[in-house]
């Protein structure tokens, strides 16, 4: 297969970024995305130019490094899949494809395609944590769990923190990746004594990092590599308005 | 210098080892512990397990990792489960069969005390595994589920979907969080660990490069923890995450850390077939699938023509034209031997002319009797994810025709040689996780990595490191403008000078291409002495070509990720040439190392305990010089030491 790509490059985060094209050629309809760039960069090295940057590490979808915004989609045209997971398949031979980086006020381009994502850290760091210590867990059947619950929580528990929830949302919000981590928490009962001060916390520390106001128009839910729902974010609302009234 | 090889094994039964070890390890009160500083490198969960227990403990603790957030590091990816002896499922299990299964399962090259301290703390980790919040499998009563896993015949696996490591991670991440924000911890993201600086003979910190501005910088601190995992990459193709690499643990041999048993690599049973010579990485599929799957290739030479040219399909092929051979070769065990058991099968069937794929490098796992048995929705509930990532990669459903699977490396039991203490022979320097070598012998059983990292993590590391920072309280903050730093950071800088100035025509992962090629063929699942020289010869000749004709573009100073490519790769080429030189010097069969010279008259593995018996650890002696291998030798006091038999 062969394709024209329009790629987003970017020295640094201070000099301004262009589209460069590039054309790529012998490209198996088996190969990944990543693989079929990891081609364009030993050509792009052979002529003696810059490779292309991008995030990237397990290539299996679980680690949430890559986040490739293909053809104005985030992960591309397939559906509940990160970049890594993405086949080349399921491009036209001879297509044009457009790739950006995740773009939001909240995740400042590094290099090329490479974004800082470490706001997302601070969120978790504010209060996505169950506080205990090591050695301090009573035996572990003693907390209870019903099937169902255990599955809900684990649904939620699935997010892989890539970014592109928001990176699709047209408010730049982070909600979805913060209820899916306060929402796993607070459906299991280890989580529930700060089930409201977590949701406080985070969503506060949400708001000052510039991550914009949901506005339910589920875009993000639809973008999810992994599926997540935005009855997640009801969760998160729950807990936070519960803990608005409390106080 | 042999003398330096004291494992530090308490004397006592084997069940009051651990008790008695911690009884004598020096305390530091807490009014101290917050004079020391300790610096973690790798966030995986050895890693942040560790660096967030030690800062509970109140110790000034820094943390550094390659990728961007501490949760990316590659525990995340791992999939079946977590073993300890819990015996929630009443099927006979103890702290004793852990024990015993993991020995067994690494072909008696692992140490006793370690595994039983290993099997010992096992329990406790699900319990603060479940505290964090972590969604595991339940039974409909509310009750953690478990299922089986190689090389065992009881339930002890704990898991959560084909998602564990993810979960396990993310817990140990939380309460990394948790401790980033008390202030005890400090997170140093996209920082690459390049150096060890020793001063004294006492590890005293690292250098480091920043991998946004591509600054070198200087850490200081009381001790080093090495938590970077293991040395797979090395192949090229492997199921390891693409930037995970040996460098930090190959830095801190050059400085004189003991390398143990480089030649114990494991090769999975149940990987996604290459498919072309443009891919980059090798995908596990879970060896929870052996659970339910069954392992087979046709009986006849006619059908595997048939399937090769996609004329049939394996549904079509009848019961009686199947053969499940593992379930043929090891009655006892069947599908879920363990995992060096498993590859060498496969390899064996795909020698024979019967891999199922147009390579011919292909068996199939087979979920139509489980589908039958289970329904639908239960096998969904176990493999779901994995079926869809199955399906996503390969175009083609689990759900109508069997897997295809051939083995792939996967995992180094060897690493960082380290005492009882999990210290190394430099002290001051520890080394936890897949990063050392003192658990797994010569195989490690599935699901038992997980356990490991966060035993170390958790609850070894936090107290053993007690009793060497007991004498460093009164010690200053290590100063990091004294010569010792400069020097690393000076010999690091040269490192990095000398690959931008080849400006070859290479890239970097063509000539890593090679590397693979060399350690596949040769160091792979079946080596001989011929072989081993050849690739010692070739690996040195293609050293020598990376330092004359590789391309690294761009600067130092920027995202560069080429030179990090080009740095761990000139490590790469040298821990190739010590796992294929350790390959060689043991002319024994034993767990994941075959040695064709060794081998049973049915094809199984034979090992020589009268002359290998011990673990190889390597000392650096410089430059293009040749190691020098001193020897531990493992003493077996309380269990027998058996041919590892797993057909009746």
């Amino acid at each position: 297969m062969e394709f024209n790509l329009k790629i987003w490059r970017q020295k640094n985060a201070k000099e301004k970024g262009h589209f460069e094209t590039y054309h790529i050629s012998g490209i198996e309809e088996d190969a990944s995305f990543l693989e079929m760039l990891d081609i364009l960069n030993e050509q792009l090295i052979r002529e003696g130019k810059e490779p292309v940057a991008f995030d990237h590490d397990c290539r299996e979808g679980i680690c949430g490094a890559c986040s490739l915004y293909i053809d104005g989609r985030a992960h591309g045209p397939d559906d509940h899949v990160t970049t890594c997971q993405l086949f080349m398949r399921h491009f036209k031979d001879g297509a044009t494809i457009t790739v950006e980086p995740w773009r939001s006020a909240g995740f400042p381009v590094i290099k090329d395609l490479v974004v800082d994502r470490s706001a997302f850290d601070k969120i978790l760091q504010a209060g996505g944590f169950i506080s205990v210590r090591t050695g301090s867990a009573q035996d572990a059947n003693n907390i209870l769990i019903p099937h169902d619950k255990a599955e809900k929580s684990m649904d939620a528990a699935a997010c892989v923190g890539c970014g592109a929830c928001v990176a699709t949302c047209k408010n730049g919000s982070a909600m979805l990746f913060v209820g899916a981590r306060v929402s796993s928490l607070a459906l299991l009962p280890q989580g529930r004594p700060e089930a409201q001060k977590r949701a406080r916390a985070m969503v506060a520390k949400m708001d000052e990092l510039g991550f914009g106001n949901c506005t339910n128009t589920r875009a993000c839910e639809m973008e999810c590599p992994k599926g997540i729902s935005v009855e997640h974010i009801a969760r998160l609302n729950y807990e936070f308005l519960a803990a608005k009234f409390k106080q | 210098m042999a003398d330096k090889l004291i494992s530090k094994i308490p004397e006592g039964p084997l069940s009051q080892k651990w008790t008695k070890r911690k009884s004598e390890i020096r305390l530091v009160s807490p009014n101290n512990k917050r004079k020391l500083e300790i610096i973690v490198v790798g966030t995986g969960l050895g890693g942040a397990s560790a660096a967030a227990s030690l800062g509970e403990l109140g110790y000034n603790v820094k943390i550094f990792c390659i990728s961007d957030s501490p949760r990316r590091a590659h525990s995340i990816a791992a999939q079946g489960g977590i073993n300890a002896a819990k015996n929630y499922q009443n099927d006979n299990d103890s702290v004793y069969r852990l024990f015993y299964d993991t020995i067994k399962g690494g072909d008696y090259r692992a140490r006793e005390a370690n595994v039983y301290r290993l099997a010992e703390v096992s329990a406790s980790i699900i319990d603060q595994c479940v505290a964090q919040g972590i969604p595991f499998a339940r039974e409909y009563g509310g009750y953690l589920a478990n299922r089986s896993f190689g090389g065992v015949q009881v339930s002890r696996t704990f898991y959560a979907r084909g998602q564990t490591g993810q979960q396990l991670l993310l817990g140990a991440y939380a309460s990394l969080n948790k401790e980033i924000a008390a202030g005890t911890v400090k997170s140093y993201p996209r920082h690459e660990m390049l150096d060890l600086v020793v001063v004294n003979g006492e590890a005293k910190g690292i250098i480091a490069r920043n991998l946004v501005t591509g600054e070198l910088e200087r850490f200081g601190a009381h001790a080093v923890v090495i938590a970077t995992g293991g040395y797979g990459n090395t192949y090229f193709l492997s199921t390891n995450a693409m930037n995970s690499n040996g460098s930090a643990a190959w830095q801190c041999y050059k400085k004189g850390a003991y390398f143990a048993n480089p030649c114990f690599a494991q090769i999975h049973p149940t990987c996604i077939p290459v498919h072309g010579d443009q891919q980059c990485k090798l995908t596990l599929m879970s060896e929870s699938l052996r659970n339910d799957g069954r392992i087979w290739v046709p009986k006849k030479k006619e059908d595997v023509e048939k399937l090769r040219k996609h004329e049939i399909k394996p549904s079509q092929i009848p019961e009686e034209d199947r053969d499940y051979y593992l379930e043929r070769r090891y009655p006892a065990f069947g599908n879920l031997v363990p995992r060096d058991v498993a590859s060498r099968a496969a390899k064996e069937r795909c020698d024979a002319g019967f891999g199922v794929n147009e390579t011919g490098l292909a068996v199939f796992l087979d979920f139509a009797d489980a589908i039958k048995r289970l329904g639908h929705q239960r096998v969904a509930e176990r493999y779901g994810n994995l079926f869809d990532m199955y399906q996503k990669i390969t175009a083609s459903s689990p759900w109508e025709e069997p897997m295809m699977i051939y083995p792939a490396i996967h995992y180094t039991m060897g690493g960082i040689w380290v005492d009882y203490d999990l210290q190394t022979t430099i002290p001051g320097l520890y080394a936890i996780g897949e990063a050392n070598f003192s658990d797994h012998g010569g195989n490690r059983l599935g699901a038992s990595a997980l356990m490991q990292g966060l035993a170390d993590g958790y609850f070894v590391i936090p107290v053993t490191i007690g009793d060497y920072l007991a004498s460093k309280f009164a010690e200053p903050k290590t100063d990091t403008s004294i010569e010792e730093f400069d020097v690393a950071q000076k010999a690091v800088q040269e490192r990095i000078d000398k690959l931008f100035a080849v400006k070859g025509t290479k890239t970097v992962d063509s000539l890593h291409k090679k590397l693979g090629h060399i350690m596949w063929e040769y160091v792979g699942m079946a080596r001989e002495e011929e072989g081993l020289k050849k690739a010692i010869k070739e690996i040195q000749e293609l050293k020598k070509e990376f330092w004359s004709e590789v391309r690294v573009p761009g600067t130092q100073y920027e995202f560069n990720q080429e030179l990090e490519k080009a740095l761990r790769l000139a490590d790469f080429l040298e821990i190739g040439e010590l796992m294929a030189r350790d390959a060689l010097n043991r002319q024994e069969s034993c767990g994941g190392h075959f040695r064709v010279e060794s081998q049973t008259e049915e094809g199984e593995a034979k090992r020589d305990d009268k002359n290998f018996m011990y673990v190889a650890a390597w000392e650096y002696k410089g430059e293009d010089k040749e190691p020098e291998l001193h020897k531990e030798p493992l003493k077996y006091e309380f269990i027998e030491v058996k041919t590892r038999n797993y057909k009746d």
